[in-house]
């Protein structure tokens, strides 16, 4: 697969397999670039929820694409099963009377100004892209469970040590702000 | 595998055949069992005991208006239902039926089903907030906190599996227990001599996934009328009750490949597609018998039993199987 997305001068036919797995890419960028629209644009905060979770459904077709199934899933479970969800679940406790949002306007400078930057942005990264000259790396191990288990508990044991200690340093402040609050 | 484009069509087609018949029959079972338990008849007037009842309710569901009700969320509304039975229905691709009945052998497909459960959490969510009902909303903060916490033993155990088996797909954990019923992981005790509890685990979660009485404090109908569904009608009700029975056949097919044997007969005879029918029919009357048979819990009851009995038992049980695996 990985191969096929590197041919992109081939200009394969859309009914060929090469093509039909272009068309499934483009679909996934897609759902990243409708999510990340929804969820910057929308004036409910539920539906900004909705289009974030299609953006990070978006992205876990791109590791899927990367030959990584193993990040794919986790990317589901953890972002579109857990975050999402949490952010939900703090919006509908915040705030009961869910209504719209009220627009207000900053500046009359702000949307043309934002504007520039985002463009500038945008055309520095695409000259980037397109300007250098990528080397393709030959893939080293694998991306499966077996693969990154071992990295993670071998060269990058410390790495994982640190982020457990920062989770479990998460649970315990949050159970302690639990415990004021009910008092 | 061959790689013809027929196998993928035929799948598609017979799946999709296997979770509307299923859909619609396990209707009509629990009507059934219900009037079983509760002394009476069920359905009886159409067809020979009821049987052609799920086509009457098919055909009333739709042919009646899909109504949208004023201040709901159009867009949101509408997607709610088709979320609820995709997850449902795509989780019966990776699903080994038998040996070489599996529409396709991820290698990944334990985390792919528990990947796709979490859209089906998103679904309720959307259907409950869109709909713009107080009861709804409820209902969806009820179900999604129960989902939540009762996904997180539900994984611990299913870590205990893979650590055994020592891969996450399907197949292979089926394969892993062929032989007679002391092979299976429920009897499993050389690896940890918890796995019966494992199993009770397991299985009180998937009843509380699926949001099956005891455990319906989603839809209970005397507090919150149906809960997430309330203002749906039509085939956006019908759609959420179909994902309903889609996720109880899943989690009996799961449970069933993760400890009862997948496709292996109890004594070694036969192996095949049709030990792993009757070992998910009897899960799924399981699931039918508790419902009629236990009254509702409380919300806060649902919750301390996930997290102050469940989540702590299958730790230890973690720990347990780690410790028998390094040991033996």
């Amino acid at each position: 697969m990985h191969a096929i997305i590197c041919q992109t001068s081939a200009n394969p036919s859309l009914f060929s397999a090469e093509g039909f797995v272009g068309l499934i890419f483009l679909l996934t960028i897609g759902l990243i670039i409708t999510g990340a629209l929804v969820a910057t644009c929308a004036r409910r905060l539920v539906r900004s929820i909705a289009g974030l979770a299609l953006c990070f459904t978006g992205v876990a077709g791109i590791y899927y694409f990367l030959l990584a199934p193993f990040v794919a899933m986790m990317q589901m479970l953890i972002y579109v099963g857990a975050v999402s969800i949490l952010i939900a679940f703090a919006i509908m406790m915040a705030t009961p009377e869910e209504g719209d949002l009220p627009s207000r306007r900053i500046s009359a400078l702000a949307g043309p100004l934002g504007f520039a930057t985002g463009s500038l942005i945008f055309a520095a990264l695409a000259l980037l892209g397109t300007r250098t000259n990528w080397q393709v790396f030959p893939r080293e191990g694998s991306a499966d469970m077996k693969h990154i288990g071992t990295i993670l508990l071998t060269g990058h044991s410390l790495v994982f040590e640190l982020i457990s200690i920062v989770l479990l340093i998460a649970i315990i402040g949050a159970l302690v702000l639990a415990r004021r609050g009910r008092n | 595998m061959d790689t013809s484009i027929w196998r993928p069509i035929i799948y598609l087609i017979c799946f999709m055949a296997f979770a509307g018949l299923n859909a619609a029959y396990l209707g009509w079972c629990e009507r059934k069992g219900a009037g079983r338990i509760q002394r009476r008849t069920g359905p009886m007037e159409v067809g020979f005991h009821g049987l052609l009842q799920p086509l009457a309710d098919g055909l009333k569901l739709m042919s009646k208006q899909l109504l949208v009700p004023e201040g709901v969320d159009h867009i949101l509304f509408r997607i709610a239902p088709i979320l609820a039975m995709i997850p449902a229905l795509t989780s019966m691709v990776v699903i080994p039926f038998s040996d070489n009945i599996q529409g396709r052998a991820l290698e990944l497909s334990v985390l792919l089903l528990f990947a796709l459960a979490s859209i089906g959490m998103i679904a309720i969510l959307i259907g409950g907030w869109a709909s713009g009902n107080k009861y709804a909303v409820i209902s969806a903060a009820r179900a999604v906190s129960q989902n939540l916490a009762y996904e997180i033993p539900m994984l611990i155990t299913v870590i205990t599996i893979v650590m055994i088996t020592g891969s996450m797909n399907l197949q292979d954990i089926a394969m892993d227990q062929q032989g007679g019923f002391w092979h299976w992981n429920i009897f499993r005790f050389d690896k940890s001599i918890f796995m019966p509890v494992s199993f009770i685990i397991f299985f009180i979660c998937s009843v509380a996934e699926t949001n099956r009485a005891p455990f319906d404090m989603a839809e209970a109908e005397s507090e919150l009328i149906a809960g997430f569904m309330t203002e749906y009608s039509s085939m956006g009700f019908g759609l959420f009750m179909m994902g309903e029975y889609l996720n109880i056949v899943v989690g009996a097919c799961l449970t069933t490949i993760l400890f009862l044997g997948g496709w292996s007969c109890p004594f070694g005879l036969f192996p095949g597609v049709w030990w792993f029918l009757i070992k998910i029919y009897i899960l799924i009357f399981t699931f039918i018998w508790i419902r009629w048979t236990y009254p509702r819990t409380q919300v806060y009851k649902l919750l301390n039993l996930s997290w102050k009995i469940l989540i702590p038992f299958s730790l230890v049980n973690l720990l347990v199987t780690a410790a028998f695996i390094k040991v033996f």
